[in-house]
């Protein structure tokens, strides 16, 4: 269970959302929308814990989370491969194997970072999520760069996460949701909308 | 996963990055060598007057040559998000610091302590202080890596941060800078330079407990 | 005493910025009143009532000025190594306040203190400057008072900035004896000038002038802090209510406060 209660951060000594109440359940997805500059980002690093709020509580209770972020984090000097391997090694697993094969990058696992393109950048992100199991998956616009083959195999990668009873908090902008496969285990879905930040008075 | 496999990973992936990067790792070592050789330049080749600021000198210009390799020492991690996913591995955050200054230690001040006989000549400095000399850097190179780390990472991100980094971490440096160059003046002159060393060596040991710490705060508040 | 008095009383309403704002507010005109006393009496005592030294005649009339400057100099960043503890442990917004205020009194000491030990070494020893252990600590310590405001100043995020200065501050503070110690080592080693009384006991009649000025410049310390501090206070929270009723208050007692333009709205 992920619960946040009254989230308050102040950012110029403005807050930058509305105080946020909500509970996440294992194996549910939550969606969190809303315009450019609405807070989202800030939101999600506040879950993951790389920000401290101004006031309020975050309450983690899942074991391990992953975060993907606005940046990749693949290291220009490093394979996909290698940076596959560091993430794993992280975590203390060896396996890169399925999570190359998983997010389709097989025909540049041995490029470096520097030579992949935007959208090979951010497979390779996403397949961290594989590399480095963990309960909790934080992903702040994951669709971003993929091409429709892309975001096919990131809805199938999240489906069997949320289907296996793992939890995802999503940001996103666009119109885009994950379709539910047909799988044998249903998950929950839901969606919170921060608004644009109200005009000071 | 352990605490010391975990340094290990961090440290090997820095020093791939570092080997993998290749030419632009020897850029400060070049630079020291540069502004050691201004220095006959500017106050004249006379041996006399060479060696007797000879000590000073390399030593100011090891200083100079840290606090620019300094620079890289976070930045390509916070600017393309490996910094987030190292905070949230799971490892205390100070060992990956640590692992990160050691790698850093090994390829940017490691060459400058082999390098120092090169400077010692160039600096007519006698040889009796050569061992001093490179002792002194030895010892004083780790303890500039940890405390300029701290300087790094709070000043990650902000514009002109290389310039501020060098005001924050001089004033830290003068101990250091005074114990370097009193070890090698101390050998030049013939007397016993050990307690110097001694004391060398406390700071660093002081520096490798505490400074980690206080680089991992900085590290998350300008995470933040 | 007085001073301690203040400070216990201001430290109890720190918490909440209004009450802050209300009680500095009514604690200033004291302090800049005990202030201007206290440097009144002790200058001119030390100044023109106290004898001359032995050794050094005159010139030793500085050392009522740098003396002060210098403690302070070192008072001061240490307040603010514990203010800046409070802050990052606890992140109390009002101790950031009073720790970034206090960085530009304190360089402002370091830097008389400089300025007056010139002075001091140029009748004594022929040049203005000289690097004996105290001129040069003190030259460190500025540099390490303007690293912290450099800092806060180049972070756009001002409670951000407030926690990297506290962390500086705290591993500055730390360095510091290290500093003093290798720097006065430095300093016999290579055995330049030095200034300073002669001597480990001040006599009387040279001691009372000087504690007057010390404890003037502590009350210069906190009147200057607690203006800048409500500055910043007002600045930082211009769009909360208690502001707007400050400036209404300050209009309708026909007072002109110090905000540009709140009066239009």
């Amino acid at each position: 269970m992920l619960s946040v209660r009254d989230l308050c951060l102040e950012r110029h000594f403005e807050p930058v959302f509305e105080p946020l109440s909500f509970e996440v359940a294992a194996g549910e997805l939550l969606v969190v929308t809303g315009p450019n500059g609405c807070g989202k980002t800030t939101l999600i690093r506040l879950l993951a814990g790389l920000i401290k709020p101004t006031s309020g509580t975050v309450s983690n209770g899942f074991g391990t989370l992953q975060y993907v972020g606005h940046e990749s984090a693949v290291k220009a000097e490093l394979s996909v491969r290698e940076n596959l391997q560091f993430a794993a090694r992280l975590a203390g697993g060896d396996d890169v194997d399925t999570a190359i094969a998983a997010m389709d990058l097989r025909p540049c696992a041995g490029q470096s970072g520097r030579t992949l393109s935007a959208g090979q950048r951010k497979r390779t992100a996403l397949a961290r999520l594989v590399a480095a199991k963990a309960a909790l998956w934080l992903l702040d616009e994951p669709y971003t760069n993929l091409d429709a083959a892309g975001i096919e195999g990131m809805d199938a990668l999240l489906d069997r996460h949320l289907g296996a009873g793992g939890t995802c908090v999503m940001a996103t902008h666009g119109a885009h949701r994950p379709a539910r496969a047909a799988s044998a285990a249903a998950w929950q879905s839901r969606e919170i909308a921060l608004d644009a930040r109200p005009l000071a008075a | 996963m352990s605490a010391l496999s975990g340094f290990a990973a961090v440290l090997r992936r820095d020093l791939l990055i570092a080997v993998r990067r290749g030419p632009e790792a020897l850029l400060p070592l070049v630079f020291l060598l540069v502004v050691v050789s201004l220095f006959p330049l500017g106050v004249g080749p006379g041996p006399a007057l060479l060696a007797s600021i000879g000590a000073g000198v390399i030593w100011i210009a090891a200083l100079l040559a840290t606090v620019i390799s300094l620079d890289t020492l976070f930045r390509s991690d916070y600017e393309d998000g490996s910094l987030d996913q190292l905070l949230l591995s799971g490892l205390p955050v100070s060992l990956v610091a640590l692992a990160k200054v050691a790698a850093h230690w090994l390829v940017s001040g490691l060459p400058l302590v082999l390098l120092s006989p090169l400077l010692a000549t160039w600096m007519q400095l006698p040889g009796e202080s050569w061992g001093a000399l490179m002792a002194s850097l030895a010892l004083g190179t780790p303890i500039l890596s940890l405390l300029g780390a701290v300087g790094a990472a709070l000043t990650l991100g902000l514009k002109r941060g290389g310039q501020l980094l060098a005001l924050l971490v001089f004033p830290l440096y003068v101990p250091v800078l005074i114990a370097g160059t009193g070890t090698v003046m101390a050998a030049a002159d013939g007397l016993p330079y050990t307690p110097l060393l001694g004391l060398l060596l406390a700071g660093f040991l002081v520096a490798l407990s505490l400074t980690p710490f206080a680089t991992a705060a900085a590290l998350k508040i300008s995470v933040s | 005493m007085n001073s301690k008095n203040s400070i216990i009383l201001f430290f109890h309403k720190v918490g909440s910025p209004p009450h802050f704002y209300g009680i500095a507010g009514r604690l200033l005109p004291w302090l800049w009143g005990f202030f201007g006393v206290m440097a009144v009496v002790g200058l001119y005592w030390g100044l023109f009532r106290a004898p001359p030294d032995y050794l050094q005649g005159e010139s030793v009339r500085i050392m009522y000025v740098h003396v002060p400057a210098a403690w302070m100099s070192m008072l001061v960043y240490a307040l603010m190594a514990g203010m800046g503890f409070i802050a990052l442990v606890w992140r109390i917004r009002m101790v950031e306040i009073l720790m970034i205020s206090s960085a530009p009194v304190g360089a402002a000491f370091t830097l008389v203190a400089l300025i007056s030990g010139a002075l001091w070494g140029r009748p004594t020893w022929g040049t203005y400057w000289v690097w004996d252990a105290r001129l040069t600590s003190e030259l460190v310590l500025l540099f390490l008072y303007l690293g912290a405001m450099g800092l806060h100043a180049a972070i756009d995020e001002p409670r951000k900035a407030a926690r990297a200065m506290s962390l500086l501050v705290l591993v500055g503070v730390v360095n510091l004896p290290i500093i003093h110690y290798s720097v006065a080592w430095w300093n016999t080693l290579h055995q330049p000038a030095s200034i300073g009384v002669g001597g480990s006991s001040i006599h009387p009649s040279m001691l009372w002038p000087l504690l007057i000025t010390a404890i003037a410049a502590k009350f210069y310390y906190l009147a200057n802090l607690l203006t800048r501090a409500r500055l910043r206070l007002l600045e930082q929270d211009r769009r909360k209510h208690w502001v707007r009723m400050e400036v209404l208050a300050g209009e309708l007692a026909g007072q002109e406060t110090a905000e540009p333009g709140a009066g239009a709205n």
